[in-house]
């Protein structure tokens, strides 16, 4: 069975934090993780590929995006919205 | 030491396709941002820049040259046949042997290098033309201009992305106040606005959509920009001596690097630069009037360059002007520090400080006066140009009125 959308995006966060997948909680934020806003863009490219999507962001203002990267579970979150919209 | 003066400035950008029609730009809070004109245009999620519209290649070169240059270097001809025609120089004997030219860009033939990726990767063919490498060297538009003008002295290009032209320019103006030379074109030229350029650039995430604010709490972005600003940077006495009319006098330089962080800049860095270059020019915080900002739209820049300046300026960061033009233009990168001392030049010159448009909303974070929206008249004896690069290298230049 393939993976959720759900760990492959924890797959994603863990590789870029330098994380084993079971130390990325889903309440913590990419910068407790240790990720820095290279890591988020980076990150999120990633996202991008792995489900061909694109998502909504601008560095210069996270906050203002409709992509919620406040922790991990709004990541997850966001994403798996977009791969709904998608299949729609 | 040697004073040095500038005799003679050119240019074409997405303001005009000289001085002339830049400076009215500048005056009238004109944006030259626009939809851009480009191949696969329909692919980019970023489709706006300020591109050299109504530019016609033919009009301005024969056959056998345009087959030489690239679009950054015909701009780097264009702008430098204005400023050497306006200085008056004409270089032989020991002029010309002395004389070099130092310009900055950070792609270099860019268009070249991606019309001929597509042919041999998306075209599938095997066979490109014969000049695409002296087409796309990064040297190459310093090499035709000293060609052009007979330029024998130091010549080479300087790349450090968005500082690239201020560290030419600074360069040049080392090499006159040491007394190597009684003369040097400089300046700087980019032309990146083609598929694969733009698409780099997205990736980062720090591209707006609809249009470069600097400052304005609204911002969401950087807007790229294309096109050259050549100046003739020369010797005061020299200059005098012939009778030549002084533009400006570059009075100061510094360079420093923040060594921290490949793309997020440094206050620190950037203070230290700006303090470095008073230093340099023998002057107070007190005696500068404006200051062209690197104001590139980001977040990040404008609240760093922002903060910088309180720091150095102390009280004086309130009655000083900071503009960005950045938000007419767009980011030259590598020849935006060049196309920014045209305005640097013209508050000083003729006493019209070039507005930062599309300032909307005021951020608690840039509270300093940016000149929004509309130019101002104001006496300026000094002015400074900032450039604050990606690899946090940092170049700041001081200007005075002419004497």
């Amino acid at each position: 069975m393939a993976k959720s959308v759900k760990d492959q995006v924890i797959a994603i966060i863990a590789e870029q934090a330098v994380l084993e997948v079971e130390d990325v909680k889903m309440d913590a934020s990419l910068n407790d993780l240790g990720i820095d806003s290279l890591g988020l863009v980076e990150s999120i490219f990633a996202i991008e590929e792995a489900f061909d999507i694109s998502v909504p962001f601008n560095a210069n203002d996270p906050k203002a995006s409709d992509f919620d990267i406040s922790s991990v579970a709004s990541v997850v979150g966001a994403v798996e919205g977009l791969v709904a919209d998608q299949k729609a | 030491m040697h004073r040095v003066v500038i005799t003679g400035q050119g240019t074409i950008n997405a303001l005009g396709a000289d001085v002339a029609q830049t400076l009215d730009a500048f005056k009238a809070g004109r944006c030259g941002i626009s939809e851009l004109e480009i191949r696969d245009v329909d692919r980019l999620a970023i489709k706006i820049g300020g591109q050299v519209k109504n530019y016609d290649p033919n009009a301005e070169f024969n056959r056998q040259q345009i087959a030489l240059y690239d679009r950054y270097t015909q701009f780097s001809l264009i702008a430098g046949r204005e400023a050497i025609s306006q200085s008056g120089l004409t270089f032989s004997g020991e002029l010309a042997a002395q004389a070099g030219v130092v310009l900055g860009t950070a792609g270099g033939g860019m268009n070249t290098q991606d019309e001929n990726y597509r042919a041999v990767y998306e075209d599938g063919k095997n066979r490109v033309h014969p000049f695409v490498v002296p087409k796309l060297m990064n040297n190459a538009a310093a090499s035709h201009l000293s060609m052009d003008y007979n330029l024998k002295g130091p010549s080479f290009t300087v790349a450090t992305a968005c500082a690239s032209s201020n560290h030419a320019m600074g360069l040049a103006f080392q090499f006159i106040r040491s007394g190597m030379t009684k003369a040097m074109v400089t300046g700087g030229s980019e032309s990146m606005l083609c598929f694969g350029g733009v698409k780099a650039w997205e990736g980062l995430r720090v591209m707006s959509k609809d249009a470069c604010r600097p400052f304005s709490a609204n911002r969401n972005g950087m807007v790229q920009g294309e096109g050259a600003a050549i100046f003739v940077f020369e010797e005061y006495e020299h200059a005098r001596a012939r009778g030549a009319t002084i533009l400006a006098e570059v009075v100061g330089f510094a360079m420093a690097s923040d060594a921290a962080d490949i793309v997020m800049p440094s206050k620190q860095g950037a203070a230290r630069t700006i303090t470095a270059a008073l230093k340099d020019a023998r002057l107070a915080p007190s005696d500068v009037g404006y200051i062209n900002a690197h104001g590139t739209g980001t977040a990040a820049n404008d609240k760093t360059e922002c903060a910088a300046v309180a720091d150095v300026f102390g009280a004086h960061a309130d009655k000083l002007m900071m503009s960005s033009t950045k938000s007419m233009h767009g980011h030259v990168i590598g020849g935006t520090g060049a196309v920014e001392l045209l305005a640097c030049i013209m508050a000083l010159r003729e006493g019209v400080v070039a507005p930062t448009i599309n300032y909307d909303e005021p951020d608690p974070e840039c509270a300093l006066d940016v000149v929004p929206n509309t130019a101002r008249d104001a006496k300026v004896d000094v002015a400074l140009s900032n450039a604050f690069a990606f690899g946090g290298m940092n170049a700041v230049l001081a200007l005075r009125k002419a004497s």
